[in-house]
């Protein structure tokens, strides 16, 4: 069989019509097939500060934490260690305020803690793979591997970690038997109480806040309370610009 | 040569006091090295792995638990059994049969000279009493 040039030329384009088309079947099908079974959680967290102010001094959802969580207090600043804590506005956003803002407002507390980051910088600088983020989007510690470089403290971008200068047990006040303590030269954070999201119940802080300030959700569920909060209401997140994704929200 | 009897007396003397240790072996009889006392579990008669498996590896099984638990969020371990426990030294081993870290676990380790890990430097070794239906 002879076949012209012009012939030639109208079967090469229809051949690459064809594959084109075909890749263009699979690559939809795909998508919509990858859309239907992953199915994504992302925990996360948005602060009402203004619920959170409601009673002045109030340390209820940060007791609850660090009970619990056998967390050490020590009288010695230079040896504090935390989970949840308090600092001003402004220094918590510090662009987030005019140079007019009242003094008041500048330094009403903001609540604040682990940022489980999307892209946590802790976790890049990790010499022993020690700190990871779970697939449910928190970022959690393996004590048993951490080697105490401090590292992490040193990347995080948000001051959400201690360090156990000393060992921790004498300033616990009295030792939850259910939940282990932490050994001296390892550092410590938040979690999101991973143990209770296990048990399918939201973290501590989220119940012991009598003003219901504090909404946890699934950020990846379009329907999730935390989502439609974050819909309804500006939010803020701790320096966003640095592009480590962070999975707390404050509700102006 | 006067110096001959006291030359042969320290000598009888030297050789008397190196071989102590030999003619205490022989005069001694029916030594028993005491084994540890190890206080086992009083209502429960089978661990979560065979005992001779227990005996040998259990630094392995609990290393796998820890990792499993802390790494893979998987906290339930099913035996060979079939019964399932949860993964955790304080609440599985000590809380459930073993009891007390001092008469179970320190007993056998200090016997043998070995240094383990420091777990209860963090986790807690004084659980509530062993309870008494499994």
């Amino acid at each position: 069989m002879k076949i012209t040039r012009k012939q030639f030329f109208q079967l090469a384009g229809l051949s690459l019509i064809a594959v084109g088309a075909k890749k263009l079947i699979k690559g939809t099908g795909e998508a919509a097939a990858s859309e239907g079974a992953a199915k994504t959680t992302r925990w996360g967290m948005a602060i009402d500060l203004e619920k959170c102010r409601q009673k002045e001094g109030c340390r209820s959802c940060i007791n609850a934490c660090h009970s619990a969580h056998n967390v050490p207090q020590f009288a010695d600043r230079a040896h504090e260690v935390k989970w949840v804590w308090k600092q001003p506005f402004s220094d918590v956003f510090p662009f987030a305020q005019t140079q007019y803002t009242e003094n008041r407002f500048a330094s009403l507390p903001v609540l604040l803690m682990c940022n489980h980051c999307d892209d946590p910088p802790c976790q890049d600088v990790c010499p022993v793979d020690a700190t990871w983020r779970t697939d449910d989007g928190v970022v959690t510690i393996d004590f048993h591997r951490c080697i105490g470089c401090r590292y992490c403290m040193a990347a995080c971008p948000y001051g959400s970690r201690s360090f156990n200068w000393q060992d921790p047990r004498p300033a616990i006040a009295t030792v939850n038997p259910d939940f282990p303590t932490r050994a001296k030269g390892v550092v410590e954070k938040c979690s999101f109480c991973e143990e209770r999201l296990a048990k399918k119940s939201g973290p501590l802080c989220v119940e012991a806040c009598e003003e219901k300030a504090l909404v946890f959700g699934d950020l990846d569920q379009p329907d999730s309370e935390i989502r439609k909060v974050l819909r309804l209401r500006f939010a803020l997140q701790r320096k966003p610009e640095l592009g480590t994704g962070p999975s707390v929200y404050y509700l102006l | 040569m006067n110096d001959r009897p006291f030359i042969v007396a320290g000598l009888i003397v030297f050789v008397a006091i190196v071989t102590t240790p030999l003619w205490r072996g022989v005069t001694a009889r029916n030594v028993v090295l005491a084994a540890p006392e190890i206080k086992l579990p009083a209502h429960e008669k089978q661990c979560v792995a065979p005992l001779n498996y227990m005996r040998a590896s259990h630094m392995q099984l609990l290393e796998q638990w820890r990792d499993d638990v802390v790494r893979q969020q998987q906290p339930r371990y099913a035996a060979y059994n079939g019964r399932v426990y949860e993964k955790s030294l304080s609440k599985t081993c000590l809380s459930q049969c073993h009891g007390s870290r001092q008469e179970f676990c320190d007993r056998c380790h200090n016997y043998n000279g070995v240094a383990a890990l420091n777990c209860w430097e963090c986790h807690n070794d004084a659980p509530p009493a062993p309870r008494s239906t499994p």
